[in-house]
C-alpha cells in the first residue's frame, strides 16, 4: 500500500462488464515526504475521492479485491482517503501540492 | 491500470492453444501528459478495442480476471476504451477531439 495525490479522472464508458459504476482516477504515487515518487498511473477508486485529494491505494492483484464485482481485471485501487499522514514528525496531508 | 494507444494487432497461429482465439493487440504506453513512451506491451483483448484506440490496460496476475484470460498465460489485458481525462481540471486528451 502506498499514499498518493490523486491528480485527474478518466472516463471510460466502453470498459470490461463488471467495472459499471467504477471510478478511475489519475493518481501519482507520493514518497515518504509527500513528494512524487514514480510513474502516474489509474486506479479505480471506490471512496470519494477527487483530484487534490490525499488517498492510499493498493496495486497488483488485491486491488481488484476493493472493487463492488471482485473478479475484474483492476491493478490498482485507491482504498483509503487520507487526514492525517505523519512522516517524520510532519503531517504530509498538510504539506501542499505533493504532485 | 496504464494509458496506451492500440497502435497494431499480433496474429500467431502457433500459440499456446490457451491463448486461441483471444485478440492481442499492440499498445503503444502513453504517460498522464499523453506522451508517447518508447514502451509497448502485447495484450489480450477484453473490450473490442480498435487500432487507434486510447485503452486502459491492467497487467500482472490482474490481467487473468476476466473470462477471457482465467487460467490462462497472459499478464496484460485491455480492460476500457478511454473517452478522455483530465488532470485537475485540463483536458488532456479527448477521443472526440
Amino acid at each position: 500500500m502506498y499514499l498518493a495525490r490523486v491528480t485527474g479522472r478518466v472516463v471510460a464508458t466502453q470498459r470490461y462488464e463488471g467495472l459499471a459504476g467504477v471510478a478511475l482516477q489519475w493518481i501519482q504515487p507520493l514518497d515518504e515526504d509527500g513528494k512524487p515518487m514514480g510513474e502516474a498511473l489509474v486506479a479505480c477508486s471506490v471512496v470519494s475521492s477527487g483530484p487534490g485529494d490525499m488517498v492510499t491505494f493498493v496495486d497488483g492483484r488485491e486491488a481488484a479485491l476493493a472493487c463492488p464485482t471482485t473478479f475484474v481485471p483492476v491493478d490498482a485501487a485507491i482504498v483509503g482517503f487520507v487526514e492525517q499522514a505523519v512522516s517524520k514528525g510532519v503531517d504530509l496531508a498538510r504539506v501542499a501540492g505533493g504532485a | 491500470m496504464l494509458i496506451g494507444k492500440v497502435i497494431g494487432s499480433v496474429v500467431a497461429t502457433q500459440k499456446d492453444e490457451k491463448l486461441e482465439g483471444r485478440k492481442l493487440l499492440v499498445v503503444q504506453v502513453h504517460n498522464h501528459v499523453n506522451k508517447p513512451l518508447d514502451q509497448y506491451v502485447v495484450a489480450v483483448d477484453s473490450v473490442q478495442a480498435g487500432p487507434g484506440d486510447m485503452v486502459l490496460y491492467a497487467t500482472g496476475s490482474s490481467a487473468r480476471q476476466t473470462t477471457l484470460t482465467e487460467g490462462r498465460p497472459c499478464d496484460a489485458v485491455v480492460m476500457a476504451v478511454v473517452d478522455s481525462w483530465d488532470l485537475g481540471g485540463d483536458n488532456v486528451y479527448e477521443k472526440w477531439a
